[in-house]
């Protein structure tokens, strides 16, 4: 059979429709997948907005809760707190006058427990930064150290009574409380001496190694001169810490009342946190000494974020100046 | 001086460092012991089953009842339920902080995580005493503020400065080329977030959570003052109960010296200590074991 030339121009321009045809189809295809993609990726905006929104609302409710537990201190606080109440013993069965003794006891149980955690925390972070190499004996070291930060206060508490209280006989005393409380602040010692001394650079060591120094005067000239304010700022941290606490000091230093501030380290004491919890739920009349209840919070939480403003602050400067 | 005698200075200050460096464990170790000594004698009384599973602490009736199973259970609710707020919270906070603020809101934000660490436990049992528990009683109908729901919700904003802070630290030192390369593959920010940021550093997270869990099961003075104190296995989210510390606290001041009441308040340490510390090991073996490498461990 002859094809004709028109047969063959039909064919092509049949040809050619279908294919433009086709062009079209992919054309148009083309452009739906698009506008899916668009879409898709639209929803997966709109839900990473509504994710994000979640995130912002709980770093709001964190934030949020800190602010809500200041504002009712200061506000139920605020009318409490005068000359009198932070200068005078506690009077009437201590539903009238003020908190002197607690403030004096829980300054010296703070400063009793920085005492004897300083030393010994910041000698075990030399030896962990500084001295140790990595291998099974550091790691045990280490795992005691995070576990003993673990430890629950009202254990501490426990074993504040029977060692320091029963075993060694000191009573109730504030000696007995600052060694509980030293106790349990060794780890935060130890932790942020690590830290700042580890942000001091390795060319420090090296240069006074390579002037012939030797390694223990290396660390206590060159390496522990330029961590100190790191270290400082961790001392008031952990005085912070222990200020602030109630259970290890039930049992070894505290007691309800007494109206004498202390002559000597083996007397009882009043402290802030403890004073709290006993107006709050054992005092002669709970509802009439509220306002006195938010007067001592108010002070306690005055005492404690205060210093953990000042080592904040401090912190910052001096990782803007190392940087 | 001479190098004979440089070296063993060096030699003396090496031996000094690691014995003191040693206190932490001694310490420790001294702590178990302590317990043990003053916390076993109640096992003469006891046994261990009738003590861990005993329904019914009467302490101070004649003839008393040791039992802790109400105290461990209600220790356990507040801690799961305290979980059950604050790792949601914490975590979505750490990732606020490390993922989206910006560097000056981060700059206000993580001080005032940090702060909300450093309030005193007993300055939170407080608020929840005098301000929360009221307010629970008039808004749902209550009989008592101070239940489960009220203490666990005080612990919730103990442990999440502990979750946040130490996920947040985990989420930061994903490498960065990891979120890139992400990015580049089309992936939006939450997708990456969630398939790639969060993978990266669970590790972290999960110790994170494990030590605030811990943190809460050992708070004292919040359970102590918002719990209710009622010895018994609660029934419902909103019973008072009385979690092990809080047992320890309360009574310890009233228990005869070396009494049984005052070995079963030890054996009651005893307990706790042993929860906390199986926490911490786990927390510390999770933090070892799949500890985030750099990229090549993706």
């Amino acid at each position: 059979m002859d094809i004709t030339e028109d047969q063959i121009r039909q064919g092509e321009a049949e040809a050619e429709e279908q294919s433009r045809h086709k062009a079209t189809f992919r054309a148009e295809e083309r452009s739906r997948i698009q506008e899916a993609a668009i879409r898709a990726r639209g929803r997966r905006k709109m839900n990473q907005r509504l994710v994000f929104f979640l995130f912002r609302a709980a770093a709001a409710i964190t934030v949020t809760a800190l602010f809500i537990i200041i504002f009712f201190m200061v506000k139920n606080g605020i009318s409490a707190i005068s000359w009198e109440f932070l200068t005078q013993v506690p009077r009437d069965s201590m539903t009238k006058g003020g908190i002197l003794p607690c403030i004096v006891g829980t300054a010296l149980l703070g400063l009793g427990a920085i005492a004897v955690a300083m030393p010994i925390g910041v000698a075990s972070a030399i030896y962990l930064n500084e001295y140790a190499r990595a291998g099974k004996v550091l790691r045990l070291i280490r795992l005691g150290i995070n576990n003993l930060a673990g430890v629950p206060s009202v254990v501490f508490g426990l074993f504040g009574l029977a060692f320091f209280v029963t075993y060694l006989k000191m009573g109730v005393s504030i000696l007995a409380g600052a060694l509980t409380l030293g106790a349990m602040s060794l780890p935060v010692i130890i932790g942020a001496t690590e830290e700042a001394l580890k942000s001091v650079p390795n060319t420090y060591r090296e240069a006074s190694l390579g002037l012939g120094a030797t390694k223990w005067q290396t660390t206590w000239r060159v390496v522990l001169p330029a961590a100190l304010p790191g270290i400082l700022t961790g001392a008031i941290l952990g005085l912070s810490r222990a200020a602030g606490e109630t259970a290890p000091i039930m049992f070894t230093a505290a007691v309800f009342y007494t109206p004498d501030l202390p002559s000597s380290i083996f007397d009882e004491i009043m402290a802030l946190p403890y004073h709290i919890y006993v107006l709050a739920t054992a005092g002669t009349d709970i509802e009439l000494t509220r306002p006195l209840q938010y007067g001592t919070a108010l002070v306690l939480i005055g005492m404690v974020l205060g210093m953990n403003m000042v080592a904040i602050i401090w912190r910052h400067r001096l990782r803007r100046r190392l940087s | 001086m001479t190098g004979a005698n440089r070296g063993s200075t060096e030699k003396i200050m090496r031996r000094f460092f690691f014995g003191v460096a040693t206190a932490s464990i001694a310490l420790l170790t001294m702590i178990m012991v302590f317990l043990f000594t003053e916390g076993m004698p109640i096992f003469e009384q006891v046994s261990v089953g009738d003590f861990i599973f005993g329904k019914y602490w009467y302490p101070t009736s004649d003839p008393p009842d040791f039992g802790i199973f109400a105290l461990i259970v209600a220790s356990l609710a507040v801690t799961g339920v305290s979980a059950a707020m604050a790792i949601p919270l914490g975590v979505m906070t750490a990732i606020y902080l490390a993922e989206l603020a910006s560097r000056r809101v981060a700059g206000i934000l993580k001080p005032a995580v940090e702060l909300l660490a450093a309030l005193p436990s007993v300055v939170i049992g407080f608020f929840g005493m005098v301000l929360v528990a009221p307010f629970l009683q008039r808004v749902f109908d209550m009989p008592t503020g101070l239940n489960l729901f009220n203490a666990s919700l005080m612990l919730a904003f103990m442990s999440i400065p502990t979750i946040c802070s130490i996920s947040e630290d985990a989420i930061y030192s994903v490498p960065n080329a990891l979120r890139e390369g992400s990015l580049a593959l089309g992936a939006t920010q939450w997708e990456t977030i969630i398939r790639v940021v969060l993978p990266a550093s669970i590790s972290g997270i999960a110790t994170a959570v494990i030590l605030g869990m811990s943190r809460a099961i050992g708070e004292t003075m919040v359970v102590l003052m918002v719990a209710g104190g009622a010895a018994m296995v609660p029934g419902s989210l909103f019973d008072p109960v009385r979690p092990m510390p809080a047992s320890i606290a309360a009574e310890m001041a009233e228990a005869p010296f070396r009494g049984d009441h005052y070995y079963a308040l030890f054996a009651t340490g005893i307990v706790l200590f042993l929860f906390t510390l199986f926490f911490n090991i786990v927390a510390d073996f999770i933090a070892h074991r799949y500890r985030q490498v750099g990229e090549a461990s993706l």
